[in-house]
């Protein structure tokens, strides 16, 4: 199933983990944001392949609800 | 010393605006354009701005700081804990431009600051330490496996230049070992521009208790008894406590005098903590030293009536301090210190950034201690600690303390982010919390029955 992961939180995006063309299985970490110093790791919900990235390391000031990771 | 720069936010700035202004002294607070119109700017005489939102562009930015300090009159620096407090650069800077640094000695940051070099100096000082290894740097993992085999599994991964939590990693087995630690490098070096890191033997499960010192930078040096801090989520404390419960008397006096004797090795100046931890058996080892205030010193303040950061500053100052000995500690009954996190439980402590929409709390009655940096409306952004106030009670013992901290906890009105304070209301309850029955495994352990 396509699906879209989104920031949970507003946050540095602090690592990105994947890059279109990688294939991820359901729970695998796919970027981290950095939140209230805290490392907030996002992951993702179906097994599939990645389409696209829509967030890059050392963004700052990410709105909650962001399309991160596009999953096909 | 007539003006202290706070150089800090939130509610320590708040707490050393308070201790300054007992002591006659006039106050500057500095402030990045997110807190502009916060608590601690409005408390304090003056204030400086010190750059934008993010941390590393302002609170952290040494020029800046000493920058506010000149154009204010400040001729004193006080750090507060976190950002700059154990940064050696920092307190040298100060020291150069002529300002008096409320603090240790900068090359006692340095020497504790180096988690790995500390071990070592407290082993120096007597003072039982885990087992270790030593450094392993960034692209040299030479001899990885016959340190891991040494300290034994499960270890932690620790960065040298780490603390406070940041920077620990746990690995089970041998096999995890180099991904691990090759991972704790990279992060170290991104979060402390340091990539070294050690093995430390894990002892679990365990107690967390330290104990607060303070040096009169001569080799003279005080203890002011122990705090239990093993409440812990993702490795940082939530509830501190004192006297630790179950502790043996001739363990807590054990641990006092092997804290001295490292004090006193390094003429210690100001406010430390010796952190240990303790096994099932009692038996204490060295963990680290923080050279600066920390976070839960209100309980030690509860509990013995002393002002830990006036005494900061009066030492800094160079007040006679000379009557002030062992003598004069003399704790009585039981405090206890909840931190109020903006945070989800429910959903692995996720943080909870928002504004607080409502936000009244519990009035400070006796007994009853209350340190907070914010006002209804603020904003508890994603930048900073998500920590929105401490709640610390004291009492005639352990259970009239937890009595007063259940019922101080239901008083808070917070909507807007998600807190913990719910979370930290079923502790009290707990029957293992209420038996003294705590170790760090207690958060994972008792989740079910705490969310």
């Amino acid at each position: 199933m396509a699906h879209t992961v989104h920031t949970q939180i507003p946050g540095n995006v602090w690592k990105v983990l994947v890059k279109p063309g990688d294939k991820v299985k359901a729970g695998d970490e796919l970027f981290i944001l950095e939140v209230m110093k805290t490392e907030v790791p996002h992951t993702a919900e179906e097994d599939g392949e990645v389409t696209a990235v829509h967030i890059n390391e050392g963004d700052e000031g990410v709105d909650a609800g962001t399309a991160a990771v596009d999953i096909s | 010393m007539n003006k202290v720069l706070v150089a800090n936010r939130g509610e320590i700035a708040c707490r050393v605006i308070r201790s300054c202004r007992s002591l006659g002294l006039a106050t500057v607070a500095v402030h990045s354009e997110a807190d502009a119109k916060a608590l601690h700017v409005a408390m304090a005489d003056e204030a400086q701005p010190v750059g934008p939102a993010k941390a590393a562009d302002s609170y952290l930015k040494i020029g800046n700081i000493l920058t506010a300090a000149q154009a204010s009159g400040a001729n004193a620096v006080h750090p507060g804990y976190g950002f700059l407090a154990e940064n050696a650069d920092f307190a040298r800077a100060v020291g150069n431009a002529g300002l008096v640094w409320i603090g240790p000695r900068p090359e006692t940051i340095t020497d504790m600051g180096d988690k790995e070099r500390a071990r070592l100096l407290a082993k120096g000082a007597g003072v039982p330490v885990l087992p270790g290894s030593p450094r392993f740097l960034p692209g040299d993992l030479g001899g990885l496996d016959g340190a891991g085999a040494a300290v034994g599994f499960p270890l932690l991964v620790k960065a040298s230049a780490g603390g406070g939590g940041i920077g620990m990693r746990r690995v089970d087995d041998a096999g995890g070992l180099p991904e691990v630690v090759a991972a704790t490098q990279a992060m170290a070096e991104k979060a402390f521009g340091d990539g070294a890191v050690y093995l430390e033997k894990l002892v679990a499960p365990a107690r967390h208790v330290e104990i607060q010192v303070f040096g009169f930078g001569d080799g003279r040096a005080i203890h002011l008894h122990e705090r239990e801090c093993s409440i812990q989520r993702r490795f940082q404390k939530i509830i501190e406590e004192s006297p630790a419960p179950g502790l043996a008397p001739e363990v807590g006096a054990a641990m006092a005098e092997a804290a001295l004797s490292l004090a006193a090795q390094e003429r210690y100046r100001g406010a430390g903590t010796v952190e240990f931890v303790v096994g099932p058996d009692q038996d204490f080892r060295f963990l680290e030293m923080n050279t600066r205030i920390q976070v839960e010193h209100p309980v030690t303040e509860m509990r013995t009536g002393v002002d830990l950061v006036a005494l900061q500053i009066r030492l800094a100052r160079g007040d006679d301090l000379s009557e002030f000995d062992q003598a004069r500690i003399q704790p009585a009954g039981h405090a206890i210190e909840c931190r109020v996190y903006a945070e989800r439980p429910e959903m692995n402590f996720l943080p909870s950034p928002g504004r607080l929409a409502v936000f009244a709390l519990p009035v400070e009655t006796e007994g009853l201690r209350i340190d907070s940096g914010f006002r209804e409306g603020d904003e508890i952004t994603f930048h900073y600690d998500p920590m929105i106030a401490k709640v610390i009670t004291h009492g005639s013992d352990r259970d009239a303390a937890i009595g007063r901290m259940a019922v101080a906890l239901e008083q808070f009105r917070i909507e807007g982010p998600s807190t913990n304070i719910a979370f930290l209301r079923k502790v009290m309850d707990h029957d293992d919390f209420r038996a003294g029955r705590i170790d760090t495994g207690f958060v994972e352990a008792n989740k079910t029955g705490l969310i």
